[in-house]
């Protein structure tokens, strides 16, 4: 017994330094799969409210650019309500809180990064917001990423600039669909797999969400494509997808709620 | 003694902010960050209690990952060099070290930067590596690693010659 204390007292710096460096690696391991990393996340009171204070000033240097961007939002929806073909006034709805689907909650960029190779971004939108895991985080231009934690006032979105990130997308023309992934290269790029061999697609063709999940409603805008290759073997396009969002500048963003993810959950369920 | 405390109290709140909020914004060629934040275990006292220097240097590293969402890799890497240290300052310092009579402010050039640099390229190294956590990537850590150990040693050197106070 005495020697082993005595082993103890002699190695206790190495054991100290084995202990905490076996405690971060357990961190580390944690963060590399989805969902798992409960302890360290950005979402919470002490960094949460340093970078709000730090957005509260920083917003002003970047007014000009965020106006054009609203602008440019509003002249792009307004170029759509204008050119509906059915010219149908809009039914007046009698409760128009059961009849949305969709819910959406505007939020505002905290903190951002894409120069590592799991990247996430910090919201200030919480729970108390209404904000809960697995919503879709789009902006006017395109996709954003997916919340993967939240804290009362704070959430953390799993950006699509990351090695866990996948997004269910597909062909704007002809509905073949995929996985979009990103493999830790170009912040400017992402990668599009599993897109079937059948499917007819050309340089330039835009990518956008599937409705196939229940995260993002269909039609989402997400890139074009740029260079793209069939693997012969599986019968697969593997696609580089350049993104029309600038993952490296963002302002404003938007949550979106499906009211009826619960029901369509419970149904996938069943089938299991 | 409280005036090294002190010292070391700010040191390690300030440098904290200024690299989650300043540093880790700059992207030089996309890529390229300095991780400043290593100062704090770079000119911790050189007399001191090492088991209360490796946890503060734990503590240093999950603060910075709590800002970062990068899980425990700072931690795990300043951990290790602060455990590491006093093997590298008597490779870099020699006898002086020995003597305990190491002072930063008059030490060398040539060994400060030797002590600076093989610091930082391990803290790099093992932060790049667990943060990619991918063996096939091995160059491009490499590269990630040799980029910001130099960018950052330059920042390192820089900030130490600013704020070093003379006494005369």
């Amino acid at each position: 017994m005495q020697q082993i204390v005595n082993f103890l007292i002699r190695n206790k710096n190495f054991l100290l330094f084995l202990t905490l460096f076996c405690l971060s690696l357990f961190f580390t391991i944690q963060s590399h799969s989805y969902h798992k990393s409960k302890f360290i996340n950005s979402a919470n009171v002490i960094s949460g409210g340093t970078y709000n204070v730090m957005n509260n000033i920083n917003q002003y240097f970047n007014l000009k650019d965020e106006n054009r961007i609203l602008l440019n939002e509003n002249n792009r929806l307004k170029s759509l309500l204008f050119n509906q073909q059915t010219q149908t006034t809009i039914p007046v709805e009698i409760d128009s809180l059961l009849e949305k689907r969709y819910v959406v909650t505007a939020a505002k960029v905290l903190k951002n990064s894409y120069s590592f190779t799991n990247n996430y971004i910090t919201i200030n939108k919480g729970e108390r917001d209404g904000i809960i895991e697995d919503l879709g985080v789009v902006s006017s231009l395109g996709v954003i990423g997916i919340i993967d934690k939240t804290s009362t006032k704070y959430s953390r979105v799993l950006s699509i600039l990351n090695s866990n990130s996948r997004v269910n997308a597909q062909l704007k023309n002809t509905n073949h669909f995929g996985t979009l992934k990103w493999n830790g290269q170009s912040p400017k790029n992402a990668q599009l797999t599993d897109i079937q061999g059948l499917a007819n697609i050309s340089i330039g063709d835009t990518i956008v969400t599937s409705g196939n999940s229940i995260i993002f409603p269909k039609g989402i805008l997400i890139g074009a494509i740029t260079s793209f290759k069939l693997i012969e073997t599986e019968d697969v396009y593997n696609i580089n997808v350049e993104l029309f969002n600038d993952m490296t500048n963002m302002g404003h963003v938007h949550v979106i709620n499906n009211k009826d993810s619960n029901e369509i959950l419970s149904l996938n369920e069943l089938n299991e | 003694m409280n005036n090294i405390v002190t010292i070391n109290i700010l040191r390690f709140t300030i440098l904290i902010l200024v690299q989650v909020l300043i540093l880790n914004n700059i992207n030089f060629l996309g890529y390229i960050n300095p991780y400043v934040y290593v100062l704090f275990i770079l000119l911790y006292p050189i007399k001191n209690n090492r088991l209360v220097f490796i946890f503060l240097s734990f503590l240093l590293g999950l603060f910075v990952d709590f800002f970062l969402d990068s899980g425990g890799v700072n931690a795990a890497a300043c951990v290790t060099v602060a455990y590491m240290r006093p093997l590298i300052l008597k490779f870099s310092f020699g006898m002086t070290y020995e003597h305990q009579t190491v002072k930063f402010n008059n030490a060398e050039f040539v060994q400060r930067l030797t002590y600076f640099t093989i610091l930082i390229f391990i803290h790099h190294a093992i932060l790049f590596s667990l943060e990619i956590f991918n063996i096939s990537y091995f160059l491009l850590i490499l590269k990630k690693s040799i980029f910001s150990t130099v960018f950052t040693a330059i920042l390192c050197l820089l900030m130490t010659v600013i704020f070093s106070h003379k006494r005369t």
